[in-house]
């Protein structure tokens, strides 16, 4: 669940969207969000989450401390 | 689809195997006379292959001749980038700002093929539609190529044109000759992954971030490969350099050999853009621009190698209009959704035909010679700035020049070696005396501007700055004129009425573009 974009940051320029595997980001009022119920920390899929890697600012895509960890199924 | 699968670099597609040559890399061929600017100089086909001559004549980025008559436009549809540039910004957006890199509005593709037929409705020379961000259109392949696609449809008769950095142009090249793209633009500022690092801090490449040493090498092997496969197929590609000094100044002779060998048609070395109020890397830092004179003998060196673009305007992601005008404006989004839009390819052929007429008539004739007698054995070589409102006259007014061209005159003739704008500011505050000083700053390598007519106060500051103005060729050809000039210049050095100085450097604006829609 856990990644957020800091929307005061976000560039809004869409690099992260086309690359999140489980397809949890979205446009909203010209920047992005993370649909923490679809976000699984890119586990199983990248050795690192894809929005982070590709977003151009710095300490923009983060962990949302205020959610619990992504568990992944047993 | 698996969800992996999705995005631009889950794509496995890999063309493997060597790509080979199939044509033998095109270049202009000889140098006429009078050493051209880049490929069909002012005479046109000068000497290309009918079937390039055929491609490049009505694209402004790609012959010299051809953007006094005919106009691009860029839509920006291309949000996402795949890398960072350290004289970039993308979040830097201001209606005032003009440079690569920036844009006031995304559109959507849908949105975009609406505002291409409303131009080509309303600017029927606009030939060339071209896709170049404000990211970098094949990290956005979906948007980039529906685009084509809606445009190529609704209105074939316009050329498609995209600009990338190359990271991920080899996935892409068949689906750039599927849709008929004819031209695309590689930016290349180094082939030493060294140097590199100074420009990229980092790609992001099959789901990876790279940086330093990696991320340049990853880099370069990718557009290397990219041009090598645009090569066999026959695409003409461009090569955009920034000419970043001390960092890549001098190896950019080399990048310059490299993308020959591997079948560019075209150079275009830029001059970095990088003021603190950018906020980009090299502008924070205080990365210091080219001066004029850099610049122009990096073209020089290169010239020889192939062809050199000098008249470029590092137009923005978001451009509308001839190279050098700027009607951005005019096409919002909200005044495309209440623009009634009458394409009609027939009137635009028949206005483009009425052009070439036009052009035809107005080939300059080549000066072959006439610096002999004009100039004897002096090696003297002078620079001079002209006020023209299009190809080949003296026919614009000193006030109301937005820009001059700078032609070199020397024993072997007029050469164009670029354009300088000197358009006004607009933050308030300025009077006209500043305007002024900084039209002389712009020029301030030239010897002489050639004007149509030029008003009392500016022909003064001129000769104070050692510029001298002439306006005795208004509305005459430019290159005989300034033949005339020249010998007559050559003629009072030898008999000692004047001394011949050398001048200083331009300077090369930094500052915001205004609008002139």
């Amino acid at each position: 669940m856990p990644f957020k974009i800091i929307s005061s940051q976000c560039t809004g320029c869409s690099a992260c969207e086309t690359e999140c595997p489980n397809v949890a980001i979205f446009e909203k009022g010209g920047t992005f969000v993370i649909d923490p119920k679809k976000c699984t920390e890119c586990f199983g899929h990248f050795e690192e989450p894809q929005c982070v890697a590709v977003c151009p600012v710095d300490k923009t895509c983060v962990i949302d401390t205020s959610l619990p960890r992504y568990q992944p199924p047993a | 689809m698996d969800a992996a699968e999705r995005g631009s670099s889950a794509r496995k597609t890999r063309n493997g195997g060597e790509t080979t040559l199939a044509t033998e890399p095109k270049s202009c061929g000889t140098l006429v006379s009078r050493g051209k600017a880049s490929c069909g100089a002012h005479g046109g086909q000068a000497d290309l292959p009918p079937a390039i001559w055929d491609k490049v004549k009505k694209h402004p980025c790609y012959s010299v001749e051809a953007h006094h008559h005919y106009a691009r436009m860029h839509v920006a549809v291309a949000p996402a980038c795949n890398m960072q540039c350290n004289y970039c910004n993308r979040k830097y957006d201001c209606a005032n700002e003009s440079r690569p890199g920036v844009t006031s509005e995304k559109l959507t593709p849908e949105q975009a093929a609406k505002k291409v037929l409303a131009v080509a409705s309303r600017i029927p020379q606009m030939t060339v539609l071209g896709i170049a961000g404000p990211g970098d259109p094949l990290a956005n392949p979906d948007k980039t190529f529906r685009t084509f696609e809606l445009v190529a449809k609704a209105a074939p008769d316009i050329k498609l044109c995209l600009s990338t950095n190359g990271l991920a142009l080899p996935d892409h090249v068949d689906t750039i000759a599927r849709l008929n793209i004819e031209h695309v633009t590689i930016t290349i500022n180094m082939i030493d992954p060294e140097i590199g690092t100074q420009i990229y801090p980092w790609i992001f490449y099959n789901h990876k971030r790279y940086r330093g040493i990696a991320a340049a090498k990853i880099l370069t092997s990718r557009q290397f490969k990219g041009l090598e496969m645009l090569s066999a197929r026959g695409i003409l590609c461009k090569i955009n350099s920034v000419m970043i000094p001390g960092i890549n100044e001098r190896h950019l002779v080399e990048v310059n050999k490299a993308v020959k060998s591997r079948g560019a048609f075209l150079h275009n070395i830029m001059p970095l853009i990088a003021a603190p109020e950018h906020g980009t890397v090299f502008g924070l830092k205080g990365q210091r621009v080219p001066r004029t004179s850099e610049l122009k003998a990096l073209q020089d060196a290169c010239e020889g190698e192939m062809n050199m673009m000098r008249h470029c305007r590092q137009c923005r992601a978001d451009a509308v209009g001839l190279l050098g005008e700027d009607r951005r404006a005019e096409f919002t989004k909200e005044k495309i959704v209440t623009m009634t839009v009458n394409y009609d390819p027939e009137a635009r052929k028949a206005y483009q035909a009425r052009i070439e007429e036009e052009r035809h008539a107005r080939i300059v004739p080549t000066q072959e010679g006439a610096g002999e007698h004009a100039g004897g054995t002096s090696d003297i070589k002078v620079l001079i700035a002209v006020a023209t409102k299009d190809a080949g006259l003296i026919n614009e007014h000193f006030g109301h020049a937005k820009e001059f061209q700078v032609y070199e005159v020397s024993r072997s003739g007029a050469k164009f070696v670029g354009d300088r704008r000197v358009d006004h500011y607009c933050q308030g505050g300025y009077g006209a005396q500043d305007d002024l000083a900084a039209i002389i700053r712009s020029i301030n390598d030239c010897h002489a501007v050639f004007v149509a007519r030029i008003g009392g106060r500016p022909r003064g500051e001129l000769h104070k700055a050692g510029i001298e103005p002439v306006d005795q060729y208004a509305h005459e050809l430019i290159e005989t004129s300034a033949i005339a000039w020249f010998s007559s210049y050559l003629e009072k050095v030898k008999s000692g009425d004047i001394q011949h100085v050398e001048r200083g450097d331009g300077a090369i604006r930094q500052d915001p573009m205004v609008s002139v829609a």
